[in-house]
């Protein structure tokens, strides 16, 4: 297990801190200004929709993409002096990295332990990531869920005090993503910083101490999973749909309807139907009800749900996460 | 394995992967271990017991001139007679290519030949059909010939070929192996997760390098052992001068294997450019005829050619017994190519 700094001093340093990030590609501003700071042991979450920054910024946080403008500094170091140093102290996932289809599972890992100076023991790595049985076997011959763990043993190698994971359970199947949770959670109980991006409000919610929503190359919402919710002041959220689809209620109609439930706004098109935010359910639902019975339209569907990051991003974009 | 929580060197790790890689895939070990000597076994047969050459000549017309001609040129070893009635059908068979010239006797017992100069075999017609038809005609030779024909070990083809293959198959597997797995590696995108690692890049390239020369030792030994064995082809010079060429040849088209695939995205593109690459050298550096056939303006540009340089080098130590201080020239031209191809593919190489 690796000892960790304890003075006063090195907790006070940002494990990681962006400035005023910009990043433009040929016709598209990828990053937009963006900052952040994440904190010495804490598992800080990048969240947003595909195409919104997340892998640009990572990438340049972990030295593979220069920045046009802004600064990067891992534990006081940056990359324009410290790049040897810096390779040594993290650890890196990649969103998408084909390893060598022909070597063994313990070949690669013993191949990445190779380029570090100080590292974990291979064994040990292999057994952490629940590939001892798969020690012997071709990566050409293991399931995603396998080459996902892998990937993270290979991040894990050189015993990084900061670990970049871009993406990690996407297109896995459940069984996969929760078995990289709880990997992700030793890692974290390990006393590791870890810097994920994912497009997932439920790993996010799961795995995560602060999440940034990231929207546009820009932060627009920063805090713990449960500030982040809290934030957008609903106790519940209310979906429902009605015969005839979005266009049975017009905009005035769906207007009134926000005021006499006390949603927070008026219902915004969800699905096919509409979604409210109320602070008590037991007061909207009835109200709700009676609004829909005196306009003679029939309801098709009621649900009411506990609000997710997903409701913050809604709230803050007007989109869905999964619309891109 | 005494110590196997002790990391091997980085480098070590690199080149037992590229072994790994390579051994892993059975097709590439067929193409460089079984296909030069499929190669060499078919040349070898076809050319080793070679008869002396025929050619195959018309007579047109039906006269008794033409008649008596066609028999004496019948009596000539190396040609082959065929009668034509019609001038017709024998200028038919000159322009596809069945006979090499036509003999049509003029009436005042002059004689015409037609023929296309640009043809070796049409030339060598010629001469032996004249000389055919003058001595027939009563011509007697002013000066007394002997002839001598020699078959000696080392100046057959098969032993001017085994070189050349030697050196066609360096190039080859080198150049091939390289690009092939660093564009896989790039498109894959592992070329990025590896500069994502503390792995220094220049020895991630040199791996390609030292991983070569384990698979070149095994190849130049299968391919100068078929020739030696089956073909009796001599090895004239010493092992450690052949070994030599061997080496600085192979990290000369590794080098360039590096440069040709230092900067494409695609195999499809790669193998664009390795054939652009290697095509000409197929031609002119006289892997299967000697490169002097080529006009003396391009002998500058064809000597400079590391295959060239290679095969000469190989010939010369295989063959005629040369030793280091004779190759000087060879090994100079092998010498700049792997200086120069490896300092460009580390400056333009693309790592992601």
């Amino acid at each position: 297990m690796r000892e960790r700094q304890g003075s006063a001093e090195v907790q006070r340093t940002p494990a990681l801190s962006v400035r005023a990030l910009v990043k433009r590609f040929a016709d598209v501003v990828a990053v937009n200004g963006l900052d952040l700071e994440v904190r010495q042991g804490e598992c800080f979450g990048l969240l947003g929709p595909n195409g919104a920054g997340k892998t640009t910024t990572i990438e340049i946080c972990e030295g593979l993409t220069i920045p046009d403008e802004g600064e990067v500094a891992i534990g006081g170091q940056r990359w324009s002096h410290d790049a040897r140093a810096l390779r040594q102290r993290i650890g890196i996932q990649l969103q998408e990295t084909q390893l060598s289809e022909k070597l063994t599972v313990e070949e690669t890992v013993r191949l990445f332990r190779s380029f570090y100076a100080k590292g974990q023991d291979v064994d040990r790595v292999i057994g952490l990531v629940q590939l001892d049985e798969k020690r012997k076997s071709r990566v050409g011959t293991l399931s995603g869920g396998q080459k996902q763990r892998l990937a993270l043993a290979c991040a894990l190698i050189g015993d990084p005090e900061l670990l970049f994971l871009d993406e990690p359970t996407t297109g896995l199947d459940p069984q996969s993503r929760r078995q990289l949770w709880e990997l992700v959670e030793s890692l974290k109980a390990d006393g590791r910083t870890i810097v994920l991006t994912t497009h997932y409000m439920d790993e996010a919610e799961r795995l995560c101490d602060r999440v940034a929503i990231v929207d546009h190359g820009k932060v627009i919402a920063l805090g713990t999973p449960r500030e982040l919710i809290t934030s957008i002041a609903a106790a519940q959220v209310v979906s429902f749909a009605v015969t005839g689809g979005e266009t049975a209620l017009d905009a005035a109609a769906l207007e009134e309807i926000g005021r006499a439930v006390s949603a927070t706004h008026a219902p915004r098109a969800s699905d096919g139907g509409w979604e409210l935010h109320v602070a008590a359910p037991h007061e909207a639902v009835p109200a709700l009800l009676e609004q829909l019975r005196r306009r003679g339209v029939e309801l098709t569907e009621l649900r009411t749900h506990s609000p997710t990051l997903e409701d913050v991003f809604v709230t803050l974009t007007g989109r869905a996460l999964r619309d891109g | 394995m005494a110590d196997t929580n002790r990391p091997r060197p980085a480098i070590v790790e690199l080149t037992l992967v590229r072994f790994r890689e390579f051994i892993r895939e059975p097709e590439a070990v067929f193409w460089t271990f079984v296909f030069p000597l499929l190669l060499a076994a078919g040349l070898g047969i076809a050319f080793r017991n070679r008869p002396p050459e025929t050619v195959r000549v018309g007579v047109v017309g039906t006269s008794p001139a033409a008649r008596q001609t066609a028999e004496a040129l019948r009596a000539s070893k190396g040609l082959i007679v065929e009668s034509f009635d019609a001038d017709s059908s024998a200028q038919r068979a000159l322009q596809t290519g069945t006979v090499a010239l036509v003999v049509a006797r003029g009436e005042a017992g002059n004689a015409e030949y037609s023929f296309d100069p640009s043809r070796p075999d049409a030339r060598s017609a010629r001469s032996l059909v004249d000389e055919t038809l003058q001595r027939s005609a009563g011509r007697v030779d002013p000066i007394a010939v002997k002839e001598q024909t020699v078959q000696a070990r080392g100046s057959r083809y098969i032993d001017f070929l085994i070189p050349g293959l030697l050196g066609l198959n360096i190039m080859g597997s080198s150049v091939w192996s390289i690009a092939f797995s660093i564009v896989t590696a790039r498109n894959k995108k592992l070329l990025k997760r590896l500069v994502a690692t503390p792995m220094p890049r220049s020895q991630y390239l040199l791996s390609f390098l030292t991983s070569r020369l384990v698979f070149l030792i095994a190849e130049v030994a299968v391919l100068i052992g078929f020739g030696h064995w089956v073909f009796d082809v001599p090895v004239r010079g010493s092992i450690g001068t052949l070994a030599l060429v061997c080496l600085i040849a192979a990290l000369a088209f590794s080098s360039i294997g590096l440069l040709v695939s230092s900067r494409a995205t695609t195999v499809e593109g790669a193998s664009g450019i390795t054939n652009l690459v290697m095509m000409p050298m197929w031609i002119f550096s006289g892997v299967f005829f000697s490169s002097s056939n080529f006009p003396a303006a391009f002998q500058p540009v064809i000597r400079a050619l590391p295959l060239t340089a290679t095969v000469d080098a190989l010939r010369a130590a295989m063959l005629q017994g040369a030793g280091l201080g004779a190759l000087g020239g060879e090994l100079l031209v092998l010498g700049v190519w792997l200086v120069v191809a490896f300092s460009v593919a580390l400056k333009i190489f693309r790592w992601r």
